[in-house]
């Protein structure tokens, strides 16, 4: 459904590369995440595909169609959800609804069904002016607009951003249902943790891809044992675990620290905790766990 | 060992005609501690956080940041904390040593503290070669960081941190955590909030706020005892699923 | 104290790294001491004039050369009849008509007294005034010389009639002024920041990745603000006409069709502002800025325009307006139909066609 072939995205006369030779495909009806933090790339490459931006080298096709030369076509079977609330803020729910389905030649009782299940939830706000909405309605009004004239893919840059979390679950289950449809979705989003929730997904930094494949082949892609570990003093634990030789990596994850070992021992545990009895910690809890998404993107990034 | 209490309120409110943006809000708050301050946009955070910077005048209730009154002493409360945010840190059209001395100028340092500082913070952060760059021009890991820096230059009791590690890549969000345990470390206290779950986890102690009031405040291991369920994201849901103002 | 010096210090940094700021800061004075240096003078020099002369006899031969010989004055040619005036005044501009009377070198020396007309083109009051002032100074000096050498009270006295403003209303000079001023401005304005909004606020990404015509979406924006416009124009003349005592003597249709013409340029130049500026500020800054200035100085409603050095006279031309308040002119004050301006009103089709093409050509349907 969506091809990017070798794609180079430059900004300021040459200086600023956004996009440094991407290459990934979607297949038509999958739910495909682009992951990744402020600046990697996401937007660019979402401006391209939708046609808003000329690439400077390579080619990427939508629905078999040029997005430089079949551009007029693309727009037609597009719907495009882009970074920032962009409705119209002092019309209404129901005015904008209505303007972009005639924008799109159709009305809204055409595709209702499609909408359906989203617009209940933010019907009571009807003649509200969008721009009085909270963020998550907001959210959900644009979502309604991209999709009002049943489009064949779907682009959504970064739309749970600045969203309360209850928000970005209940977006996230929307999703998942509307795939359901046979539409094609690509999401765009900084939180690692939404990756999980795709079919699969492009980890994406500085421009560049650093793997594309489904979230359980990142997964099992990560090189070496992980195990998660804990003390009483979590500060201190960090720059012990750091001035341990045999310590690989090691990262703070919240409530444990992520770490692995070099290759060299056969039972690193051990020795570990050894060492940091002797530095004083106390309470030490250390267990294997299977790497996540963010763990899989620090170790792509080194 | 006896803990300082360098915030401390007591039925803070602050009313907006009849809406009530912050409700009876009481804790305390312990020098040196990493404290999360969590809410949906909408539930009251940055109306709070507005009062115990001195910025907003509470409609009622009393408070005292860094030993100083909320209603009489606000100007000695904004000598004794820093503050950042991610919507405005530094200024982009000024190079990093020019922010620097700037900011030092403005929280009143000496010549030669500030060079000193100075030296330091570059040092620390790697910034030798770009101390004469334009901030507008450093990637926004950077910036962020040298925002915190700088924040912290005068060595304040208190630092109150308003997201400041959004859309940053995870290796540059946890050098940007090493920062706050450092400056933790050495007696600053962290007031800061999150859209992460996961760095709600390294913090000391959290609250959480729903429609305006404290609904939580605890270490996040028992929060999560308390809810029973394995992280905080499971917990904050648990909270705003009820919540009547969602999002701002 | 040292806190504020740092505050001074970090100003002056943003100052100078703003290459717009003092572009505006430095360029602006310069170009408007200039420009109104040469614009502002209230001089009137190489006014049209004609003569008409039916004594054709020593005085009025005398009074002519001086004329002539006068800066002030351009002898257009001498016209036989009276009734020629009119057509003088209307086809070629000319701003003083000075009649002498049969017998006038007879009647002088021996009445000892006579009288000259003196007609002048009243839709500008002030240089009819100014114009009236130096005839009847140039007259004065002749009965000087006259009464120097033969010691003998002459007088020569001058009727004064002014053509289509008989009252010497100023309204006259400044409503049509106005009238291109506002819906200039306002047009410009308007559509310029309009358009940029949608771009700034992201509502225009969205409708480019649409199937509809993006061009369309200027369109239909544009439409609003021409009736708006329009709604301004009838105000704008009521109040002249009823509180000023504005007069149209004219086509009132014509009047409002050449006002939508000029309407329609206004919002093709507002396009082409918004295809070039990112923010609306940026709008803004360019239609007032870039708009008021030329406008004022050289439409000719502040400041004639036969004053200013060749140069500025030249550059005039490109000014919309220019050719809007000639029109308004003689329509409303002279009367005239389609017949006197469609010279002028041709060479503002022409301006509005040329800007909705470059428009049209610039306009980005991506978003770089």
């Amino acid at each position: 459904m969506v091809e990017i072939v070798d794609l180079v995205k430059t900004y300021d006369k040459g200086t600023v590369t956004a996009v440094d030779h991407v290459s990934l495909s979607v297949k038509k009806g999958e739910l495909f995440g682009l992951i990744g933090p402020d600046g990697a790339g996401k937007t660019s490459i979402f401006r391209v595909l939708t046609t808003l931006l000329l690439p400077d080298e390579g080619f990427a096709t939508v629905a078999g169609l040029d997005v430089v030369k079949d551009y007029k076509q693309i727009r037609k079977l597009v719907g495009y959800m882009p970074g920032r609330f962009s409705l119209y803020q002092d019309l209404t729910v129901e005015e904008n609804l209505n303007f972009f389905a005639s924008v799109f030649n159709t009305t809204v009782e055409e595709n209702y069904d499609l909408i359906k299940d989203i617009f209940i939830q933010i019907e009571p706000f009807k003649d509200r002016r969008a721009g009085k909405l909270s963020g998550g309605m907001k959210q959900k009004l644009a979502l309604c607009c991209a999709l009002i004239h049943k489009p064949q893919i779907l682009f959504l840059d970064e739309p749970t951003t600045g969203v309360d979390v209850v928000s970005r679950k209940e977006f996230w289950e929307m999703l998942t249902k509307l795939k359901d449809q046979g539409i094609t979705i690509l999401v765009s989003t900084p939180y690692m943790d939404e990756a999980t929730l795709c079919e699969r997904i492009g980890l994406i930094q500085n421009g560049k891809i650093l793997s594309v494949a489904t979230p359980e082949e990142i997964i099992d892609q990560y090189p070496d044992p992980l195990y998660a570990i804990k003390s009483d003093a979590m500060g201190k634990l960090l720059k012990d675990l750091r001035n341990y030789t045999y310590i690989k990596t090691c990262n703070a994850f919240g409530e444990y620290h992520h770490i692995s070992f070099k290759d060299s021992l056969a039972d690193p545990v051990q020795g570990l905790v050894e060492f940091l009895r002797n530095e004083n910690q106390k309470n030490i809890e250390i267990k294997e766990i299977k790497a996540s998404i963010e763990d899989c993107f620090i170790s792509l990034m080194n | 060992m006896e803990a300082e209490v360098v915030i401390k309120t007591d039925k803070l409110t602050k009313k907006f005609g009849d809406f009530i943006a912050a409700n009876a809000i009481s804790f305390e708050v312990y020098r040196g501690e990493i404290f999360g301050f969590l809410g949906a946009n909408g539930a009251g955070k940055t109306t709070a956080m507005k009062m115990l910077c001195g910025l907003s005048r509470p409609s009622s209730g009393q408070a005292s940041i860094a030993g100083f009154d909320i209603y009489k002493q606000t100007e000695e409360i904004k000598k004794n904390i820093g503050y950042m945010s991610q919507k405005f840190s530094l200024y982009e059209d000024l190079t990093v040593k020019e922010n620097i001395d700037f900011f030092g100028g403005i929280y009143g340092l000496k010549s030669k503290d500030l060079k000193e500082k100075r030296d330091k913070l570059i040092s620390t952060l790697g910034l030798e070669k770009e101390i004469k760059q334009l901030v507008g021009s450093l990637p926004l890991g950077w910036k962020q960081k040298l925002a915190f820096s700088v924040s912290i230059l005068h060595d304040p009791k208190i630092v109150f941190l308003d997201e400041p590690t959004g859309g940053v890549d995870p290796v540059t969000r946890r050098q940007f955590w090493d920062l706050i345990y450092d400056a933790s470390e050495r007696g600053i206290t962290i007031f800061v909030t999150t859209h992460y779950m996961d760095e709600a986890e390294y913090c000391n102690r959290i609250s959480m706020m729903v429609d305006g009031e404290i609904k939580a405040l605890d270490s996040p291991l028992n929060l999560k005892h308390q809810f029973g369920v394995e992280t905080m994201d499971d917990v904050f849901y648990e909270l705003a699923r009820g919540a009547k103002r969602k999002g701002d | 104290m040292k806190q504020f010096l740092s505050f001074v210090k970090k100003e002056f940094y943003h100052v100078f790294r703003d290459k717009k700021t003092l572009l505006m800061l430095f360029g602006l004075p310069i170009v408007q001491i200039t420009l109104f240096g040469f614009a502002m003078t209230n001089e009137v020099k190489n006014a049209k004039i004609v003569i008409c002369d039916y004594a054709k006899d020593q005085a009025s031969q005398e009074i002519t050369r001086k004329f002539e010989a006068n800066k002030n004055f351009k002898l257009q040619r001498s016209i036989l009849s009276y009734h020629q005036i009119e057509r003088e005044f209307q086809k070629e501009n000319v701003k003083l008509a000075i009649v002498f009377p049969a017998n006038f070198n007879e009647d002088l020396m021996h009445l000892k007294k006579v009288q000259i007309q003196i007609i002048a083109d009243g839709s500008d009051p002030n240089t009819a005034n100014t114009l009236q002032n130096y005839a009847n100074s140039i007259i004065m000096d002749y009965q000087m010389e006259l009464m120097n050498i033969q010691k003998l009270p002459y007088s020569i006295n001058t009727e004064i009639r002014m053509l289509y403003n008989p009252e010497l209303k100023g309204a006259t000079t400044f409503v049509p002024g106005i009238m291109a001023l506002v819906l200039m401005l306002i047009c410009v304005l308007m559509t310029a920041v309009s358009i940029v909004r949608e771009k700034e606020m992201g509502t225009m990404e969205i409708l480019l990745v649409s199937p509809f015509n993006p061009f369309l979406v200027i369109v239909s924006k544009a439409i609003p603000y021409f009736l708006l416009s329009l709604v301004n124009l009838a105000v704008i003349l009521i109040m002249a006409v009823t509180l000023l005592g504005m007069p149209i003597h004219g086509s009132l249709l014509l009047l409002v069709a050449e006002s939508a013409l000029l309407i329609i340029c206004a919002l093709s130049v507002g396009l082409l502002i918004s295809n070039i500026t990112k923010s609306q500020q940026a709008a803004m800054l360019i239609s007032m800025m870039g708009m008021m200035l030329p406008i004022l100085l050289f439409t000719g409603f502040m400041f004639p325009l036969e004053n200013m050095p060749k140069a500025l006279q030249l550059f005039s031309n490109i000014v919309p307006s220019k050719w809007y308040y000639i029109i308004v002119k003689s329509i409303m004050l002279k009367g005239l139909g389609f017949a006197a301006v469609w010279k002028e009103t041709l060479i503002l089709v022409g301006m509005t066609v040329f800007l909705l093409f470059l428009s049209l050509k610039k306009f980005k349907t991506r978003l770089e």
